[in-house]
Formats: structure tokens, sequence, C-alpha cells
């Protein structure tokens, strides 16, 4: 069994973080009834007799659960979020060493995260990764949880993303990216955008992209149907999807709702890899299956369900369902339509009692549906995982390569472009040590370069291509 | 006579599990001591406390496989793997081929080709190996061909047969085509036979013959265990008198592999029904075997759904033009097949619509293209059954498609890069691309060329 260890930088990457740790932990918890340190366990988490001293230098393996330590380290510029979560219920599950902060935070500026802070904790950086990776046996993959509107998670974040790559470079780097909306309080938000961005493209494995705007959207759907008194719609009030409750923390913070999505996310992602299934899929099978080109790695997640009704219809119709709800707009967590742009590839991950002939159906039914590119036509990577979500008997997360993520892309280009033609609060950049001119420019084109690649592709989208011609043999 | 198997990837241990599931039923199942005995014997190991340990080693690059199938067997009693006859890793080959071939399998040949050794040292004496894997991921196909290879150095007088599941066309695996490609490429050399399951045949027979409602994989994997099974068990070759042939892998490559670049083999059987019909059904010799020639020479895996229509060309006396049989839509024309006949009154079974010329091509005579083995000892369950393994036409199509759109990839470069990083060049891709076309057009070639007297074009 492989471990992941995962990195939350900045405020909205530790927020996040959090909830998948709470999440993480009912699930376990819910299938680990003995409280036995099992193998789905220590892909996350280390078991630490604390009572031997600080460090957590006495791991111990098998036998029963002791002190679970969240593998984990946690970044943050301003003490605010990593204090809540020190004083909170979750924070036996950290110590001391795994937390990197700092007082003044970073501004909402690039610049300053990346290269003030990016040099300043470079080494305190690398030390607490190297060490999370010795206490894993065999290490597969850093999930990197950030946001790249701001300053701390889109500057710092994007520097912690090089050190992984230069430090572990055969490790697997999935970033999961929460993108702003058009509305983002902070003005400067389009900058640290895209210059973040090229970062991703450069040195990412696997980019799972949210939009702020698709959370809210999805929330606020949720809200409504449970309280549109719909006979019939009532929310299953364990439903891990959208509520923290039944978890360890108490009482729900705004964001948490939206957090919680991503936190799943996570969770649906890591789960072939920590339990067992008639068809395994392994997180370094992901972007194997779904990343045809180094640079076009950004992947749209789509989650279903995302409420359970308490009426129960005929299994089947329902399982059905579920497959139709991931590729429609509602599900999907950026602010596009795959279905009407092209198809790289998809990978859909399955939970809970469904057999591989209702996979098979089901991909059958949404095929013709589905624009795919040529060369790519069964296009489809799917894992099959025995045990469930907690509260939910199946779920699927689809996971799209779609060139639907380039809409997504141009409306950043275009609000990056709206400041930059003005050179708006550029002089907080540039006075920056490390920052220069080029680092826009080299940013915006990295960005349009991306852009060209996917409409290229596009371009193919309803033309008939034909197929190769075959090798002539000489008999 | 031993056999020894080897299990490579998810696929490869989850139907070998099935496989030696099958044949220890079968083998407990009957009243004959004598077949009993010698199944055991070619199959399992027994140990000084009389248990059945299975002469199997199981590799993958990831535990939970391995760990389960460990636990189910020894939770079941009736017979188990070896202690030490496993060997697995952390990590996996996430579907990469030359992740397997390349960086897991060198690094681990040491260990792994000791297990064999070892396991190939209980044996009084080996009569061959299996080997079982898919070729659809990174573990079966890429570890499996590097195995192979070593398998091939360190036995070079034993027979390998490779036993490869191929994947549903959608949906399984997004590089399945290259992997296919990769895998087939090299086992077309180093291989002996490769017999070959398609999981979508296999899906259809599970869903209109057993009518089994939602299919699983462990439905699939046992279809598959089943025809394998009837495939190795112990039968009665034509020379050998009574005593069940001690060679069974190598008589079926010499039955079936004439010539060495036509080595892919298919299983038919019949009759394949759900566990609930068997006690209604009546089954005769005539009528099994009247439609298992169908299902050959039409080219279909099952009893339902058969195209009546395709018939035999009728051959004409030396001399004169034969018709363009060979370009007749839907006929299949086979190489060699093999014919095994398992249960009730199997010395009354008529067969000769099997050793008629017109179903061979023709540079091979009719008697020597068909080989026929029988045992009076029913299997798994059926009073009677027929088994046909062909070295025929039928793959050639499903081949054709995987190396099409592997092709199509290809010429996008799409995942190339994803091969590149562990050491399989672009180079390597267009030497397996034109080694399998190769076989292809000289599997089809062999039936058209030869048939009529024409330039062939």
């Amino acid at each position: 069994m492989t471990q992941s260890v995962v990195v939350q930088v900045g405020q909205c990457g530790n927020q996040v973080g959090c909830r998948f740790w709470d999440l993480a932990l009912r699930e376990h918890s819910h299938v680990n009834k003995k409280g036995i340190y099992d193998e789905a366990l220590s892909s996350f988490f280390r078991n630490v007799d604390s009572r031997r001293g600080v460090g957590g230098s006495c791991d111990i393996t098998g036998g029963r659960i002791q002190s679970l330590k969240a593998r984990a380290v946690l970044v943050d510029m301003e003490e605010g979020v990593v204090n809540e979560i020190l004083q909170g219920p979750l924070r036996e599950l950290f110590d001391s060493t795994q937390l990197i902060t700092d007082v003044s935070g970073s501004g909402n500026n690039w610049a300053v995260g990346h290269w003030t802070y990016g040099s300043a904790y470079r080494e305190q950086i690398v030390d607490q990764l190297r060490r999370a990776a010795e206490h894993c046996d065999c290490l597969q993959c850093f999930f990197l949880i950030h946001s790249m509107g701001g300053g701390t998670g889109s500057g710092l974040g994007t520097c912690v993303l090089k050190l992984l790559e230069e430090e572990f470079p055969e490790v697997c780097r999935i970033v999961t990216s929460v993108y702003p909306s058009a509305e983002d309080d902070v003005v400067t938000s389009p900058y640290n955008s895209v210059l973040a961005m090229r970062e991703l493209t450069e040195h990412a494995d696997c980019v799972l992209p949210v939009e702020n705007q698709s959370l809210v959207d999805i929330v606020n759907k949720i809200k409504h149907m449970s309280h549109s008194g719909k006979p019939g719609s009532v929310i299953k009030k364990d439903s891990a999807i959208i509520s923290g409750q039944g978890g360890v923390s108490g009482a729900e913070k705004p964001f948490d709702a939206m957090n919680n999505i991503v936190a799943n996310l996570l969770l649906n992602i890591t789960s072939s890899a920590r339990f067992e299934g008639s068809l395994n899929m392994d997180l370094n099978e992901i972007a194997m299956n779904l990343v045809p080109f180094p640079r076009l790695h950004y992947l749209v997640p789509s989650l279903t369900p995302l409420y359970t009704l308490a009426d129960v219809n005929i299994p089947t119709r329902r399982l059905d369902q579920m497959f139709t709800d991931a590729f429609s707009k509602d599900h999907q967590l950026i602010r596009a339509d795959p279905k009407h742009s092209l198809y790289l590839a998809c990978a859909l991950m399955v939970r809970g009692n469904v057999q591989v002939s209702d996979l098979r159906r089901n991909i059958e039914r949404l095929k013709p549906m589905l624009p795919f590119v040529s060369w790519n036509q069964e296009g489809w990577k799917t894992g099959l995982c025995s045990v469930p979500p907690v509260g939910h008997s199946h779920s699927l997360l689809a996971l799209a390569n779609n060139t639907c993520v380039k809409s997504t892309f141009m409306e950043l280009r275009d609000r990056f472009t709206k400041l930059y033609r003005k050179k708006a609060h550029m002089h907080h950049y540039l006075h920056v040590d490390g920052m220069e001119q080029g680092c826009f420019t080299e940013a915006i084109s990295s960005l349009s370069s991306l852009i060209e690649e996917y409409s290229q592709l596009d371009a193919t989208k309803d033309r008939l291509m034909p197929d190769a011609a075959r090798l002539n043999i000489a008999t | 006579m031993s056999i020894v198997t080897v299990q490579l990837g998810q696929c490869g241990n989850q139907v070998g599990q099935e496989l030696f599931e099958v044949i220890s039923n079968d083998a407990n199942d009957t009243q004959r001591k004598v077949y009993s005995e010698c199944s055991s014997e070619r199959f399992f190991n027994e140990t000084a406390n009389r248990e059945l340990v299975a002469r199997s080693v199981l590799i993958d690059m990831e535990p939970k496989v391995i760990s389960q199938s460990i636990a189910k067997t020894a939770k079941s009693g009736k017979w188990r793997y070896g202690d030490r006859s496993h060997f697995s890793q952390k990590q996996g080959s996430g579907n990469n081929w030359a992740n397997g071939y390349c960086v897991h399998g060198p690094r681990h040949e040491e260990v792994v080709m000791d297990i064999v050794r070892r396991e190939v040292e209980h044996c009084d004496c080996l009569a061959g190996i299996v080997a079982m894997m898919s070729v659809a991921g990174g573990t079966g196909s890429g570890v499996g061909t590097y195995v192979t290879q070593c398998l091939r150095d360190a036995y070079p007088n034993s027979f390998i047969l490779n036993h490869l599941t191929w994947p549903y066309g959608t949906g399984e695996v997004i590089v399945q085509n290259y992997n296919s490609v990769l895998t087939l490429s090299h086992l077309y050399q180093l291989s002996d036979a490769i017999l070959v399951h398609e999981n979508d045949t296999v899906h259809k027979i599970c869903a209109q013959l057993m009518n089994i409602k939602h299919i699983s994989f462990r439905d699939v994997n046992k279809v598959i265990a089943h025809q394998l099974g009837s495939v190795l068990q112990p039968a009665l070759t034509g020379d050998s008198h009574g005593i069940y042939n001690r060679n069974p892998i190598g008589e079926l490559m010499s039955s079936l592999v004439c010539h060495p670049e036509y080595k892919l083999l298919s299983v038919c059987n019949i009759p394949q029904v759900s566990s609930s019909s068997m006690a209604y059904s009546m089954f005769t010799w005539p009528g099994l075997l009247k439609h298992l020639r169908q299902m050959l020479i039409a080219n279909s895996k099952m009893e339902e759904g058969i195209d009546w229509q395709v018939r035999a060309p009728s051959l004409q006396p030396e001399g004169i033009k034969r018709t363009g049989s060979h370009r007749r839509p839907g006929f299949n024309t086979s190489l060699a097949n093999l014919l095994i006949l398992r249960g009730k009154d199997v010395n009354n079974a008529e067969i000769s619509g099997f050793q008629h010329p017109s179903l061979y091509t023709p540079w091979l005579p009719a008697d020597e293209a068909f080989s026929m083995w029988k045992t009076p000892v029913p299997f798994n369950k059926y009073e009677k059954s027929a088994i046909l393994v062909s070295n025929s036409q039928t793959l050639l199509r499903p081949l054709d498609n995987m190396v099409g759109k592997a092709w199509n990839m290809f010429a996008s470069r799409a995942y190339i890069h994803q091969y590149t990083k562990f050491g399989i060049s672009e180079e390597d891709f267009l030497d397996s691309f034109t080694s399998l076309e190769q076989c292809t057009s000289a599997a089809d070639s062999v039936v058209v060329a030869w048939r009529s007297s024409e330039p062939w074009s």
C-alpha cells in the first residue's frame, strides 16, 4: 500500500485541508470498527506512540491505533487559520513540526509569496517535506491544496510545487487549485492566478481546477432543494457531501459547505488506492491515462451524488442517474459544460456496490452524447472500489481532460489583460526581490499557448478525421 | 508431469485463482481415482500434512489482490497457495507497459525467478509453464512480458503457454492498445503459444447463456477459468492407450502451432449454461458437435446467435480452379483444431465433421490439422462437454482493430511521453507495430494465397 502526503498552503488550502482530514477520519472510522491501524489508514495517517516524545520518530506499524498523525505539511504566512486548527478538535492530528507559519501574510501578492517567503522558508519547507517522506514506506503522491487568487496559496504554493519537483522528481504531484470567481474581492487575483498558472503548467503532473463560483452554485442548489419541501426530497442527515456534521468539528462556518465538496473530491480520488475493489485505480494510473500531452493536464472534476434523496428508487435507475448526472453542467466543479467541448480522456471512479456490467452499460449509453477526440474514441479509464463513502451506497467521481477548461483560462486571461493594460498594481509586484516584468510576459504567454493547444484540438472536433494510414508490409 | 502457473498482475492473479478453484472442485468431484490423481499431481503439490498447495507463483506490483487471493483460499480449506510463492511490491505499474518492462521487471528479476525455480523444483517432472496475464494494464503486460523472457532463458527446453486476457473494447484502460501492441509483439517471439480470451466475448457468454443479470469480473473470470480448466485437465490423446496425457502443453502445441508465425489460439466451449438450468438440460453428442462446428466456421463463441447460413466451401477435385472460398464472407478458416471431449459416451461421438478438408487451409493435410483428446470423466458438473482449441482466423479481426486504434493514437503521439520517460522510444513502438502488421498480414495471406492458382492480390 502506498502513502500520500498532503501539503496545504495558504488560507484556502488549509481550510479545505482541514475539512479533508475531518472527513477522512470519519470515513476510516466508519469502516475500521476494530480500531486496528491498517493499510488503508496508513495511506494518510501515521500511528504514533505519543508518550515517547515529540517529533514522531516512533511510528508504530500494525496493531491498535494509538495516536494518529496526519501525513501533512501545513504552510501559511499568517497565523490565523493554522492557529484555529491547532485549537480545534483536529489538533491532535498535527505535531508542531508539521507547521510552517509566519505572521504578516503575503498581502495577496504572488511575488511576496513566491519569491520573498519562498526563499526565506525554502530550507524549512524542504526539511519538513523530507521528514514527511521518510515516514512513508512507499510514497506515491503529493497532494497540494491551494487557491490561485491570493498571495500565499498562489505564490508560496507554486514555489512549493517547484520544490516538490526538484526534491522528489519521481513522486506524482496532484494539485487541487481553487480558482477565484469573477467577483472575487481580491483585486489582483487575476495577476496571482495567471502567474501561478504558469507554474502549474510546467511543474504539476495533474491539476484539478475548482471554481469558487461553481461551489457556490452547488451549495445554493442543495440548500434550495432541502428547503423547497418537495415530497420525497429530504436530504439524508449524515450525507458527507456538504455537511461536516457527524465529524469531529462542531458548528459549521461559512465556507465549510464549499470546502467539504473539495475535500470529498480528494477522498474519492484516493479511495481506490486505499480500499479494495474489483478494478483498482491507483494514483499513478490517473496521470498515465488522462494526460496525453505533458502540458494538457487539467482535469475537470465532477462529483455525484451531491445529495442523497431519502426516497428509494429502483436501484438500477438510481445508479444510471448517477452516471448521467456526472456529465451534467450542474455537477462540474468548474463553470463549464464538457458535453459541448472535446474530450481527450475521461476517468470514472466508482465507489460502492457497482459491477463492471453497470459501468459498461452506462458508458455505452453516454458515449454517443460525448464528443471524444478522433484518436481516443474509447478514452475511458475506469475504477471500481467496493467501499462507498459514508452515508451513501455508491458514488462517482468523473475526471475529464476536456477542452472546456479553455473557457476558464480565457476568462482569466481577459481579466488579467484588463489590469495589465493599465499596469494597475504592478509596482507592488515589481518591488519584490526576484520579480521582474518578464515574469508577467512569460506567464501570459504560457497561458496563451496553453489556450492555443486546446483550441487546435477543438478545431478537430466536428471534422471527420481520417484514420492514419497503416504501415505497408512487403511480403 | 506437472504444470507451473505464473500469475501476473491483477487479472492474472484473479483468473488464476478461479482456475485452481475449478480444477480442485473438478478433481474432488469425480469418482474416477486415476483422473483425480493425475489432475492433483499436475496442478498441486501435496504436503506432508496432506494439504494441497497450488503449483503457482503469484506476482504483482501492488499487494491488495495477492493478499486477498491468499486469504480467500486459506479460508476455503480445500487448497491453498504456497507460503513463499508470492511476490508483490507497493507501487503498482501505473498501467504503463514501459514501467513494468523496463523498471519493475529487471529490478525484481532475481527474486521472481527464485520463486519460480523453487516451484519448478517441487515438480517431479515439469510439463510446461502457463503464464497468465492481461494485456491492458502495466504489470500483467509489462512485467509479464519481461518474466516470459526470463522464463524462456531459464527453461529453454520447456513449453511456455501464455494465457492472455484481452480487455473490453471500451472503457478499461485508455492506453490499453499501446500496452497490448507492445506485449503481443514481444510475446510472438518469446512464447510457444498464446491462448486468448476476450473480455467482450466472455461478457456476452455471461449475459446471454448464463443469464447473469449484474455481471461482475468474478463471473467473467469464472467462465475463463472453466474454459481454461477444460483444456488443461487430464485427457486421453489418440495414442495414449488409456493413460492420461503426460505432456498436455507440449501436445497442445504440436497439434496446433504448426508454424512459428501463427500462434494465436482461441477457445470455444459447449455447453455453457447457468447452474440453475443445468439440471434440466439434456445434451447429446450429435447436437453439441453440430453446434460447435458451426460456431467454429461462423466465428461465433456461443451456441446462441450462430449464423447457420455460413457454410464450408465445396471442394473441387484437383486441377479445377477452386471457387473464391477464401473470400466467402463470415467463413472462418482454420490452420489447426484440437477437439477435447469430456463426459458420458464419449467414444460414440461422431467427429468427422471436424476433419473435413474444407475447414482448413490446404497446405496442411486435414488429418494433421485436426487432433482429438477425450476422457469419459465429465468436467465441472457438465455431463457432456466439448472444447475446441483453434488456430484460426478468429482473432485476426480483433487483433487488427487493436493495432489500428493504437496506430491512430500513435499518429498523434498521444501518451508517448509517458512511455519514453521509462525507456521505451518511438523506434521501439514502430518496431512493435511493424512486427504485428507482419503477423496479421501473414496470417491473413496464408488463407488467401494458397487456395487459388491465380496470383493473389
